[in-house]
């Protein structure tokens, strides 16, 4: 128990996979001009990334059986592919209301790098089922509480004089610079809680 | 000749005008992450370079054969065939490069400069200017790199490319190679690189797309989205009538 939470916390602080490992950057910068878009966005990534986490393991062990370890890169991106649109139909069909609030991000989190290098991250790590779908949960609880954080500070941002060269993406980056330093400051702490 | 003057075109424009990285801003997740140092960040350059080709080769020769409803899934498996490939000869000949890089190395498969150049080039262009285009692309996309290896090395550790340049008494500033570090050595790179093409009168590097998001700029899901969303003001505006 005392390891999951660890797991759990790490991933969502120490090790955050925005601002510590750099997966997902692309919709970190892109989605999180508005509040509200950013937690739609970071929802969709938890429940693939935990979905996908699921059901890669079992395939995993399929593989390193069969000698085709080789193949998991392959096989996890159309595994990932052939989920998300599974889980879109789906959501439309049964679930209308979440499929409003998500289904438009659905398709982008196909080629995101954050789902892939979770999966490959639980396999590397050499984590159990649940542990893997304990980090999958607080790898997707660090991206959301990046995106949510950082909308606030961009939304911030738009009422600020900006030098005019700063202007646009690349005083986006310095803010994005000054949270993941803010970030830093949990650095050790999962050690000093669990010992 | 106009030919050949064309092929040139699509070498160059990947090198300064369209740099994928400054320029376009794609592939961002590689460039911060492995440019820690002058080392990995010219692994990393190289092992894209080499999967950018192939793929643009593979996929413009099979342009005619791939139905466009199922292209995305097909130009992926293309591509992880060709990381897969990358993989396997980086882990056999250059063992110290595989640890660098990490999950990275397979993560290039989601690198939105490939997928990208797949669906805005290679999908409309001869063999031979695609394999030219993938070049040009793969220089500049290592060149950007290599640039911010050198400086966050440099500054991060006092050396470049492991040559120790600032005297030892010199303290480093970690930070650089810290992730915070690739943040901002990044925005202060388009921010040049905004000022010498607002010079030259050509637009900022700009995220572009559905809400902004670089992937998109090239991605074919795009218009669904905006259908989509349009759909949904549409019904908005009729729920709104009634």
């Amino acid at each position: 128990m005392k390891m999951m939470l660890a797991i759990l916390l790490t991933g969502i602080l120490t090790e955050n996979f925005v601002l510590a490992k750099f997966l997902g950057i692309c919709p970190f910068l892109g989605v999180s001009k508005k509040l509200n878009t950013a937690v739609g966005m970071s929802a969709a990534v938890i429940f693939v990334m935990v979905l996908s986490t699921a059901v890669t393991y079992p395939i995993n062990i399929l593989l390193v059986k069969n000698d085709l370890e080789y193949l998991q890169t392959i096989v996890f991106i159309l595994v990932i592919a052939a989920l998300v649109q599974l889980v879109e139909i789906v959501l439309k069909k049964y679930i209308p209301a979440l499929y409003n609030a998500l289904g438009i991000y659905l398709p982008l989190i196909t080629t995101n790098c954050a789902v892939l290098g979770v999966v490959l991250l639980n396999i590397e790590n050499s984590y159990t089922f649940v542990q893997s779908v304990m980090n999958s949960l607080g790898a997707g609880l660090g991206f959301m509480l990046a995106m949510v954080m950082f909308a606030g500070v961009r939304e911030r941002l738009e009422s600020c004089d900006v030098p005019k060269f700063l202007q646009g993406l690349p005083i986006t980056l310095i803010a994005a610079s000054l949270v993941s330093v803010s970030f830093l400051g949990f650095s050790g702490i999962i050690e000093g809680i669990f010992g | 000749m106009a030919k050949k003057k064309g092929l040139l075109h699509e070498f160059t424009k990947g090198l300064v005008i369209e740099n994928p990285v400054l320029r376009l801003v794609l592939g961002t997740c590689p460039t911060l992450a492995v440019s820690t140092s002058v080392e990995s960040a010219l692994g990393m350059g190289a092992a894209a370079s080499i999967v950018l080709i192939c793929s643009n080769i593979v996929i413009s020769a099979l342009k005619k054969v791939i139905p466009s409803k199922v292209r995305i899934p097909a130009y992926i498996v293309i591509i992880a065939s060709f990381v897969t490939i990358v993989q396997m000869v980086v882990k056999a000949f250059a063992p110290q490069i595989d640890e660098q890089l990490g999950v990275y190395l397979p993560l290039i498969v989601v690198n939105c400069i490939i997928l990208g150049r797949a669906e805005a080039f290679a999908c409309k262009n001869s063999v031979i200017a695609s394999a030219v285009d993938g070049m040009g692309m793969g220089v500049g996309f290592t060149a950007a790199l290599l640039l911010m290896g050198a400086i966050r090395e440099f500054f991060g550790t006092g050396a470049i490319a492991g040559m120790q340049i600032l005297p030892e008494s010199i303290s480093p500033m970690l930070i650089f190679i810290l992730p915070p570090g690739g943040f901002f050595v990044f925005g202060m790179l388009i921010a040049c690189a905004n000022k010498l093409a607002d010079k030259k009168g050509l637009s900022k590097a700009e995220l572009k797309g559905c809400e902004d998001c670089p992937m998109a700029g090239s991605c074919s899901i795009r218009e669904e989205i905006e259908n989509s969303q349009k759909a949904k003001k549409e019904d908005g505006k009729e729920a709104v009538n009634s």
